[in-house]
């Protein structure tokens, strides 16, 4: 386990290196002068300047990068520009918001894919297949942004049910913050339940086939029992490594249906600081998310290691 | 029957009573405001919680009259080289601090000298300021300025409390103190500005609003939708394609306006040398050609459902600065492709950049679609905003779709782009004639003497076609019909006193 750990720490702190020269030497391809961008409406070259200075905008590259690892390494992720407040201040007030969503839409993936998949391998060839392989279908092809518009005007305008957009703390209004995440969080949910009931199906429908399914029937097993505990547990777990890699990918922000119901969590802040050319907050968000995606796999390696009596023979060999 | 009319009263005086308790005014912006700080701020969505937040020493009206707000009354000296401007009495700040002559030189020299400040230029001939007496100041000019009183009815006129800004120097937009009617409570970067209402407030009898929120909900549909839905009593810059389907719901009203901005099309007539190539760039009649083959009432009907006044200048049309002597000219296809004949160049290929925003698409598309009446080869190119306002600035382009939001004074429309090597003058036009009429414009103090340099400015700008002018967009704005009291100025801004839920 250990021998494990060390191999695992020591590949992070490289890969983490690699991952900031990568975000740092990408944003200078982004065209366009940053301090004119920031500079607004009235172009003053003294405050052109000012804001190129400001950035270190008018030293070289290598430079640059120093100035902004420094900062890193001391927790220093640098100040928005536009807003003029720390990029940490930044990230802590969306992270929030940011899980919130990301959980509650995995949560209504696998709430709405895992069932239909399993529906669908148990009934293969039947109407309740073609129907849940349907639904998939208008999940997977179904824009986020034209799904929440469709949503907001039958739910919000016509109905009045919920509230168009916004947020509200759970710690303010849980009812609040229910009503205003559970149109966003369908949204990205459903699209992920898609891809998760189509995994389900092709596993399920695999395992379904295997010779100890068919020893557990012939045993006389409830079929309930079959399919639950022999079939569905043996079939997950590459739903679940979907599910944590859908889960890495929300937390990245969820641009497009933050954007439609104004949800402020990290895709607005991104998509916003990279058109106002605010590098400090492009490169301090996407190295967080980087960092929690890198760490989140280190998570399923140990989750893995401890799981799979295979993976732990094989290290103690060695 | 007696019984029941004594009892009337009562009940009608409990109806009233409930929309008494604390009443919150829901505001949708089409943007997230920059900096809360007058002197950094940049954009023109900021100044639009400015307007609850921070008083000026003066402000604009309906018909772009200057009126004092802060300043209860001023002068200009002789030479036209000072503003003395009396304070108005009795006015402090949400931390308590006196607004006094003092504050407001404090002020000036704050937007004139601190770093990175946005306010500079337009307070660049402002030398020095005197404390006459305690509730005097006076503004010593190096050369005479005739838009100062406009700047001063901006950003540059507003007032921040001198003690809160100096102890939180450049971070005082985090948690700005001024003298507006509203103070500030709350930021959520792109969520919310929560501002509640400054009990002490110098103009308190037009106050009637407790709090306002200010949501950014950059989308058009959903800031429709949450106004309808009932989240929101009033949204801003409404799509013209939403106007048709909200004026047949009586619960909404609509309030719009001509702006002091413009819509235009830049021509590089001298950026860089790739001017000298084009044909539009180098000859003044493959320009006239391009603008006649334009149908500018057409251009508004495509880009703004008819929500917008065509115009061909810096103002609009019913703007007292506006040259009467060059109206906006008709269609003339004819003409426009006798001019190429002229010039030698029946197919000139115009390369249009244009941002990517759904309004100057489309005007590119309209646009390219009506000049190839007369020959032109227009070939569209989308670009991203920050990108395209780089290639402008190296010149890197034949034609570029811009907007100006606009200033109340017309320089503030004009100078910048037109004046040899100034910042906007992305189409690289350079004459010394129209750079001392641009100046006597400035200095002028007599409106018709100003008006006179326009009239000569507008006879030899609009010929040689640094920029077509194509319109001016309406400001929209849907609210609530409980919501009354609101007023529409020209620059968009909405003004809180008066504003009764």
């Amino acid at each position: 386990m250990l021998a494990f750990l060390t191999r695992r720490l020591a590949t992070i702190l490289p890969t983490l290196l690699f991952v900031t020269i990568l975000i740092f030497g990408l944003q200078q391809l982004l065209p366009g002068d940053a301090a004119k961008v920031l500079a607004g409406e009235d172009q003053d070259p003294t405050v052109v300047e000012y804001l190129r200075k400001k950035m270190h905008l008018d030293e070289p590259f290598p430079v640059r990068y120093a100035y902004w690892l420094g900062g890193v390494l001391r927790g220093d992720l640098g100040e928005s520009l536009r807003m003029q407040k720390p990029v940490t201040a930044l990230i802590a007030e969306k992270l929030p918001v940011t899980i919130e969503l990301a959980a509650l839409a995995i949560v209504i993936a696998l709430a709405i894919g895992i069932p239909a998949g399993i529906v669908s391998a148990i009934a293969k060839g039947t109407w309740w297949d073609y129907a849940a392989n349907a639904v998939a279908l208008w999940g997977l092809s179904t824009p986020n942004f034209w799904l929440g518009i469709m949503l907001i005007l039958l739910f919000s305008v016509q109905l009045g049910w919920l509230p168009a957009s916004g947020y509200v703390s759970p710690f303010e209004d849980l009812k609040a913050n229910l009503a205003a995440m559970i149109m966003p969080a369908f949204v990205l949910g459903n699209a992920i339940a898609a891809v998760l009931m189509r995994h389900t199906r092709s596993a399920m429908l695999q395992v379904m086939s295997s010779d100890y399914v068919r020893t557990a029937r012939a045993k006389g097993l409830d079929e309930r029992v079959v399919i639950l505990k022999h079939g569905l547990r043996n079939a997950l777990t590459p739903i679940i490594t979907l599910g944590a890699l859908e889960l890495g990918t929300l937390l990245s922000g969820a641009v497009l249906t933050e954007q439609v119901f104004t949800i402020p969590g990290f895709g607005k802040l991104i998509v916003d600081a990279v058109f106002n050319r605010d590098y400090a907050v492009v490169q301090g968000v996407v190295l967080f998310t980087a960092t929690a995606y890198i760490l989140l796999n280190l998570l399923a390696d140990i989750a893995y290691f401890l799981v799979n009596p295979r993976l732990r023979d094989g290290y103690a060999r060695a | 029957m007696t019984r029941r009319s004594s009892l009337l009263p009562l009940l009608f005086a409990l109806l009233c009573a409930c929309p008494l308790g604390a009443q919150t005014l829901r505001f949708g912006l089409a943007e997230d405001p920059d900096v809360l700080d007058p002197t950094l701020a940049r954009t023109f969505v900021g100044r639009i919680v400015f307007a609850a937040l921070c008083d000026k020493l003066f402000d604009i009206d309906e018909k772009l009259n200057i009126v004092p707000q802060l300043a209860e009354s001023y002068s200009w000296s002789p030479d036209g080289k000072a503003l003395t401007i009396k304070v108005r009495p009795g006015v402090t700040f949400h931390d308590g601090e006196k607004l006094d002559a003092a504050a407001v030189k404090y002020n000036i020299e704050r937007h004139k000298n601190m770093a990175g400040s946005n306010r500079r230029g337009e307070l660049s001939l402002v030398s020095t300021v005197d404390v006459v007496d305690p509730m005097t100041a006076r503004l010593n000019l190096s050369a005479p300025f005739s838009p100062l009183l406009a700047q001063l009815a901006d950003r540059a006129g507003m007032m921040v409390s001198p003690k809160a800004a100096t102890a939180a120097g450049e971070k005082f937009g985090a948690n700005p103190v001024c003298s507006g009617p509203y103070k500030f409570v709350e930021r959520i970067a792109q969520d919310r500005i929560v501002l509640e209402r400054y009990p002490n407030y110098w103009n308190k009898g037009q106050i009637f609003i407790d709090k306002i929120t200010y949501l950014p909900i950059v989308d058009s549909t959903v800031r429709l939708a949450n106004l309808k839905s009932g989240q929101l009593d009033i949204i801003e810059r409404m799509a013209p394609s939403d106007v048709p389907g909200l004026k047949s719901d009586s619960r909404f009203k609509l309030a719009k306006v001509t702006e002091i901005g413009y819509q235009g099309i830049t021509l590089n007539v001298g950026k860089s040398d790739m001017a000298k190539t084009t044909a539009i760039g180098k000859d003044p009649r493959v320009r006239e050609a391009f603008e006649l083959a334009l149908d500018r009432d057409g251009i508004v009907q495509v880009a703004l459902e008819g929500e917008g006044t065509v115009g061909n200048q810096w103002v609009a049309p019913d703007n007292p600065f506006y040259a009467k002597s060059m109206p906006v000219p008709k269609r003339d296809v004819a003409k426009a492709k006798a001019l190429l004949a002229q010039a030698g160049v029946p197919n000139p290929v115009v390369n249009l950049m244009t941002p990517t925003t759904s309004d100057a698409q489309k005007i590119a598309q309209v646009v390219q679609a009506m000049v190839k009446e007369a020959g032109f080869d227009v070939k569209i190119q989308s670009t991203e905003f920050a990108t395209s306002l780089n290639l402008a600035d190296k010149g890197e382009f034949d034609a570029y779709v811009l907007a100006w939001s606009g200033r109340a004074d017309p320089d503030g429309n004009i100078y910048s782009f037109d004046a040899c090597k100034q910042p906007l003058n992305y189409a690289g036009y350079c004459k010394p004639e129209i750079d001392e009429l641009l100046t006597k414009s400035r200095t002028a103090s007599d409106m018709g003497e100003r008006k006179k340099a326009y009239d000569q400015i507008a006879a030899v700008v609009l010929k040689d076609r640094p920029i077509v002018y194509l319109y001016h967009r309406h400001w929209l704005w849907a609210y609530n019909s409980k919501l009354s009291g609101l007023r529409t100025i020209p620059d968009g801004l909405v003004r809180v006193q008066g504003l009764k839920l």
